[in-house]
């Protein structure tokens, strides 16, 4: 890391990588995006605010993102107390309950939603249970939650771990011998130390449930204005083919997740880890 | 590790009659009582099971329900090989193109100094903030009917969406970020010093880049190619978007997994889905033993130089 680069350096391969790294970005990632700008732009103002903000597009927001949030937030607390216990504690089989925190990673999502309805529909392994308590899972928001904490969950626990591996424990060894209580400790040195961490994964978890598609569709029911998430409802219009309408939608999702990346990025900035991250 | 001995072992020597009243308290305040710990511990693990291991274990579950020879019978008629054949095929295209990307934008941005190369870096990561559905709508802009290129495509007799090559494309744009930004990183990390030495010793640029960087950053290769082909085959709602579905033409495993589930034949869905999960679990087992494979390739790459910073 510490060598001076300022001089030329004698390495081939700059205009032949580089040229290709370009060529290869355009193709794949910016002139397909730019087709959605164009369009977008093409739809005029009143096209697309008309597309964009009506009242079924509207519902799909509001659910979206009140659904994303408290995925988030039971991620949060959960993932805190996950990240924790792989970290701190000792217990049987810990490599393997480590592993299988990634599963929402590397499990397609369309699996993930049929294996979610199947335990949480009305007659399934726990829905049936619950449906007795007045609890109905699937085909409610609260399905649409279950399945974006299933999702979510990984972010926030891969985003702790190495913040709570890297807490200097002489701290917590100083508030205690300065007369702190465990829960003191917890409260007034640990926490502010991972905060950083904890709004990472919460946001990563956020942004991540905000897109989701898969796993969603088959527990949410689908029902326009009560559990239509946007992603939904984008391909509904396509299927319409109303491709200004799917346009309009995407770009307004776009902009919500560029804005939340840009959060993202200032958090870890925040939080001084340059490379790690959920993937 | 032995935390909290380090400090204590200060201490004690002058504070011997103290000692143990002070070893007490500060274990009482470093870590939790037994029935704090159970608790948090028996919270992390019903909430794991709950929402992970039960739907896991679930979906095998489903998949056997109506016996093996059901199950079986999922996977040997038409629509269901032809979909884990475009499946294949499909990865098989994607992970050499982001492998060969991977390579070459690594290079280039860890090799040489440039104005914009964090903008670079940012623009690679683009698609990971995409969600799937968008990155399937924006290819149905350009190469759907009434897309940009749609018309001449008509014109051509070129089919793209509703087709093969919507989903490679589609999948392509998704997995795009997975190869790079595993290596650009650990080569970052790695500096230039080696390339530097071999170059002027009088090797070419292919030699150094064979002989020497590819055998540094070989397990992080690894480990972006088991990731990129992971969600080359699952990709769903990209895929969903760019697919005319159409049985035993344009459909994925995880198409027909979808297909299936909504005609209401749940055993074969589940079936086609646990081959999904099992390559999941091998994802997941691959993943582990290459991960601290990578982690060596870090803590080699900071060795040499010894000061960090």
């Amino acid at each position: 890391m510490s060598t001076s680069r300022t001089t030329r350096t004698i390495l081939p391969g700059f205009g032949l990588t580089m040229g290709y790294t370009v060529l290869y970005l355009s193709l794949v990632v910016l002139i397909p995006l730019g087709a959605l700008v164009l369009k977008s732009g093409s739809l005029g103002w009143h096209g697309f605010w008309a597309a964009a903000w009506n009242p079924r597009v509207i519902a799909s927001y509001e659910l979206t993102f009140f659904t994303s949030f408290v995925s988030a937030l039971i991620n949060a607390f959960f993932g805190l107390i996950v990240a924790w216990t792989l970290v701190r504690y000792t217990l049987p089989g810990k490599s393997f309950i480590d592993a299988v925190i990634d599963l929402p990673f590397a499990l397609p999502t369309a699996v993930s939603g049929i294996a979610l309805t199947a335990v949480y529909a009305q007659n399934g392994w726990f829905g049936r249970y619950l449906e007795p308590l007045g609890i109905r899972v699937a085909f409610t928001p609260l399905g649409i939650i279950v399945a974006l904490t299933f999702i979510g969950l990984p972010f926030v626990v891969r985003t702790l771990q190495p913040a709570i591996e890297e807490i200097d424990r002489e701290t917590e060894e100083a508030a205690a011998s300065l007369g702190a209580n465990r829960w003191q400790t917890f409260w007034r040195v640990i926490l502010p130390t991972i905060l950083p961490a904890l709004l990472t994964g919460f946001a990563l978890s956020f942004a991540r449930a905000l897109g989701e598609y898969g796993s969603v569709v088959f527990i949410s029911g689908n029902m326009p204005m009560k559990t239509e998430i946007t992603s939904l409802l984008i391909i509904t219009k396509l299927e319409q083919y109303d491709y200004a309408g799917a346009t309009a939608i995407a770009t307004m999702m776009l902009v919500a997740s560029f804005v939340l990346l840009f959060a993202i990025n200032l958090l870890q900035w925040w939080n001084g880890r340059k490379f790690r991250g959920a993937v | 590790m032995s935390v909290g001995g380090s400090s204590l072992a200060g201490i004690q020597p002058n504070a011997s009659l103290v000692g143990d009243d002070i070893t007490g308290r500060l274990k009482r305040a470093t870590d939790e009582s037994k029935l704090v710990k159970g608790l948090l511990i028996g919270t992390s693990l019903g909430f794991l099971t709950l929402v992970l291991f039960v739907p896991l274990v679930a979906i095998f579950a489903e998949a056997l329900r109506k016996g093996i020879g059901v199950f079986l019978a999922s996977f040997t008629n038409h629509a269901a090989l032809s979909a884990i054949w475009l499946t294949v095929l499909t990865s098989a295209i994607c992970v050499p193109l982001n492998v060969v990307f991977g390579l070459a934008s690594a290079w280039a941005i860890t090799k040489f100094q440039f104005r914009g190369k964090s903008a670079l870096i940012t623009l690679i990561d683009l698609p990971f903030a995409v969600s799937p559905v968008i990155s399937g709508l924006i290819f149905v802009l350009l190469f759907g009917m009434q897309g940009l290129l749609g018309p001449w495509l008509r014109g051509h007799d070129i089919q793209i969406i509703f087709a093969a090559p919507g989903i490679v494309l589609a999948t392509l744009f998704v997995t795009f970020p997975f190869v790079a930004r595993e290596l650009i990183p650990l080569m970052q990390e790695q500096g230039t010093d080696e390339e530097l030495a071999a170059v002027s010793l009088g090797a070419s640029g292919w030699q150094t880049f064979w002989r020497v960087t590819l055998p540094n950053v070989k397990w992080a290769l690894l480990y972006g190619v088991i990731l990129c082909n992971a969600r080359a085959m699952g990709e769903f709602g990209a895929v969903s978007v760019v697919s005319g579905h159409i049985r035993g033409q344009t459909n994925t495993l995880p198409l027909h997994v979808e297909i299936l589930y909504n005609e209401y034949n749940f055993a074969a869905a589940f079936a086609v889905a646990s081959l999904l999960a099992l390559l999941a679990i091998l994802t997941l087992a691959a993943k582990t033993v290459v991960e601290w494979r990578v982690r060596r390739e870090y803590a080699q790459a900071l060795e040499p130089t010894g000061a960090e910073e």
